[in-house]
């Protein structure tokens, strides 16, 4: 047994010296000077100050912002403690909490009334958004027709044309919100 | 469904099918020694191993046993002690000592459960120095299992399966570490972290605050693919949009989850001097990716008909869960290949599937993770059902049964029934007892069958060393932490020294040159037999618990309850 103590040491120890230190310390130096932008988290800074993060979603809830979807990150998009619901399909508590985002509204998109994977999902289905445009039109005293103008900027398609879903990222659209006038 | 969400899951097998091929050359080329690390004489003096000297079965397994175990030990104490050790910007305290063991445990055995949420609870060195080094070398580990057993089928009359030492330094650097960073490298240039950084308050535009989470993510998050670990750098795993931000990421991350099994299965191919054999193998991996994925994708899309009838449109379907990026489709194939595959990252919650779409992943980590499996662990599960075929066969005709030119015999298949009976019995035996147990039940999130299932997948998970979870069950308890690590401990090791037992008596074996009563093991009729055999043997014992659980709640749910 003692046998195997010298080559099970040796080789842990320089494993975990070479693949725990060197390589990810090494490896962030290359990613920093590569993609700085990305490396740090993809912030987005407005008259010098971080606003956010372009990948994670903030809360919005006044009538003025398009909403995101609904969080269970922490109380609610805290990007430190990123968490779903989990509840199942059949639970009583997902079906009273659908009930409540509804509205008394039908047909209304999924994502509207559903709880993201990670609570900090920056995007919204493109009916989403559209769903939403009255209520932003009326709150900024604008036309319905310009808001629609800029969802329809910020609608990102499938990668290649096949993958993933259509969406619209709702910090960037919110950020635009504010920069027209 | 739609025809462009069939075209994205296309797509990655596609791409997996692909590079099966110049991987499984590769990893051949290692375990054959033709790819040798420059300079690695020095490492095995300053370890004092002869990197010439082959070694039996149970040198085999003790050699990987003791590296395994002196990694658990510095892992648990790396845990332990981070709250007082470096690159730990955020102050975050040691793990108690259930969460720790259950942790050290589950990277170990290449599970990766996680008890624990990364960005509140892991320090960047026990990320970079703890986890991340585990994730390698228990992939390599797996991957040089499965090249001694390869060897047990490609030589004849030997006792020499190789040199643990040789096979875990060359398949960490050679194969893992140039992937990884190639990999890692794309994952940043889309927006995956890498930075030492403490975490960011962001001034929100409707005047609040956010915290926005950093860390040397994107390196860790390539080797948790590639490596089928699985184990999320963010709580939330591959769906958090830092650690799997874009569709291209998604789309490669899914590659990344079953290349490498896949391409293990070309590699057997390889060196036992018979590709064909390799092809079967991978058939029969696809054949249960595709159907699974599916099952899935159909129950996916269909959305939840509780919530239809609420007013909720059909749109993407069931997005409780899920990322809008990614949809149904992209989830439904990473629910499939996370969990055929042994890794368990998740980029959507199952717990929040429909019921049939939570039943998929469960069945896939029930039927053995060897569809593909793990890296290693997969090929030689998927080998042992494979013994278990060609045995079943020779009983159907009357003659011994063959492999390769091996002769099947009683000791083999023993060992082989050994192996595929520790799964079911501790994923049903653990579940049995926590489903009675007030201390377990406590855990449970849902009321109705959904309850049942979330315990039944966390044991599934444990055992078939999977990682992915039915989230809602709280698993940071003593309870919990003790038997999922104990699960753990055996679907990785109890499988393995019974395998590695067959292996050696395999290889003991002179290679007879197949004659013309050999039964083929290339063709459809060995993939068929193969598919059912791995149905019935793996699958049929779970059968009373999935009526139990998930099929029950899929019946409520058609019935319009709620629980």
């Amino acid at each position: 047994m003692f046998a195997l103590l010298r080559p099970a040491l040796v080789m842990m120890g320089s494993f975990t010296l070479v693949l725990g230190i060197i390589v990810p310390l090494g490896f962030t130096a290359l990613a920093q000077f590569a993609f700085p932008r990305q490396a740090n988290g993809s912030l987005i800074e407005r008259d010098g100050q971080v606003v956010g993060s372009e990948l994670l979603a903030q809360g919005f809830e006044g009538p003025r912002y398009f909403h995101p979807r609904a969080s269970n990150a922490g109380q609610g998009y805290d990007g430190a403690s990123s968490g779903a619901s989990n509840l199942g399909p059949t639970s009583a508590a997902l079906l009273e909490a659908v009930q409540g985002r509804l509205d008394g509204r039908r047909g209304v998109a999924p994502d509207a009334v559903t709880m993201s994977g990670s609570g900090l999902d920056p995007h919204i289905s493109p009916e989403n958004a559209l769903s939403q445009i009255p209520r932003i039109a009326t709150a900024r005293g604008v036309t319905p027709q310009r808001v629609l103008a800029l969802v329809e900027q910020h609608v990102e398609g499938r990668t290649l044309g096949v993958l993933g879903e259509p969406r619209v990222n709702v910090l960037r659209l919110n950020l635009a919100l504010d920069a027209q006038r | 469904m739609t025809m462009i969400g069939w075209a994205q899951i296309a797509l990655v097998l596609l791409l997996v099918t692909a590079t099966a091929m110049p991987l499984g050359a590769a990893m051949a080329n290692i375990a054959e020694g033709r790819w040798r690390l420059p300079g690695e004489g020095a490492l095995y003096r300053a370890a004092g191993i002869d990197p010439a000297r082959g070694m039996g079965w149970r040198g085999y397994v003790l050699a990987m046993l003791a590296v395994n175990l002196a990694g658990f030990l510095l892992l648990y104490a790396l845990l332990r002690l981070q709250g007082v050790l470096p690159f730990n910007p955020q102050g975050l305290d040691g793990l108690s000592p259930w969460l720790a063991f259950n942790t050290a445990i589950s990277f170990v055995t290449n599970t990766n459960w996680q008890a624990y949420s990364g960005e509140a609870a892991m320090s960047y060195l026990s990320q970079m120095a703890g986890l991340a080094v585990q994730n390698f070398l228990s992939a390599a580990t797996g991957i040089a299992l499965a090249f001694a057993v390869i060897r047990a089928f490609a030589r004849g009359s030997t006792s020499d399966l190789g040199n643990f030492w040789v096979d875990l330094t060359r398949v960490t650097v050679l194969l893992l570490l140039p992937l990884s960073i190639v990999f890692a490298l794309m994952l940043v240039a889309d927006g995956v972290p890498q930075n030492l950084a403490g975490y960011v308050t962001a001034n929100t535009l409707e005047g609040g605050t956010q915290t926005i989470p950093m860390g040397p993510a994107a390196l860790q998050i390539a080797i948790k693919q590639l490596g089928t670990n699985g184990g999320g750098f963010f709580g939330v795993n591959s769906a958090h949009p830092f650690e799997n931000p874009t569709p291209w990421t998604n789309f490669w991350q899914s590659w990344a989850i079953i290349a490498l099994p896949m391409g293990l299965a070309l590699s057997f191919g390889r060196m036992v001097g018979d590709r064909r054999q390799g092809w079967a193998i991978l058939a029969v991996m696809m054949l249960f990716v595709v159907a699974g994925t599916w099952a899935t994708y159909a129950a996916e899309a269909g959305g939840n008909p509780l919530h239809l009838a609420q007013g909720v449109a059909r749109g993407l379907g069931n997005m409780e869960g899920k990322e809008v990026r990614f949809g149904t489709s992209a989830s439904a194939l990473w629910a499939a290949i996370t969990t055929g595959a042994s890794n368990g990252s998740v980029n959507a919650m199952h717990d929040s599937f429909t019921p049939l779409g939570g039943l998929v992943p469960l069945f896939l980590i029930q039927l053995g993770e060897v569809l593909p499996g793990g890296v290693g662990s997969g090929l030689y599960g998927m080998l042992v059902f494979v013994l278990l075929a060609v045995f079943v066969a020779g009983l159907m005709v009357g003659r011994t049964p063959e492999y390769l030119g091996k002769k099947v015999q009683a000791r083999e298949v023993k060992l082989a029934m050994l192996a595929v009976l520790i799964v079911p019995l501790c994923i049903l035996g653990f579940t049995a007892v926590a489903a009675v147990l007030p201390m377990a039940l406590s855990s449970v999130q849902d009321a109705g069958p959904h309850g049942l299932t979330e315990l039944l997948y966390a044991y599934s998970s444990a055992a078939g060393n999977n990682g992915s979870a039915f989230g809602g069950l709280t698993a940071d308890t003593p309870w919990l932490n003790t038997t999922l690590g104990i699960a753990m401990l055996l679907g990785r090791f109890a499988i393995i020294v019974p395998v590695l037992a067959m292996a050696g008596s395999i290889a003991a074996k002179p290679r007879l040159p197949a004659s013309g009563g050999s039964f083929p093991t290339h063709g459809p009729l060995f993939v068929g037999l193969l598919t059912g055999v791995i149905l019935i043997l793996g699958g049929l014992q779970f059968l009373p618990s999935l009526f139990l659980g998930p099929i029950a709640e899929h019946f409520a749910m058609l019935a319009g309850q709620s629980f």
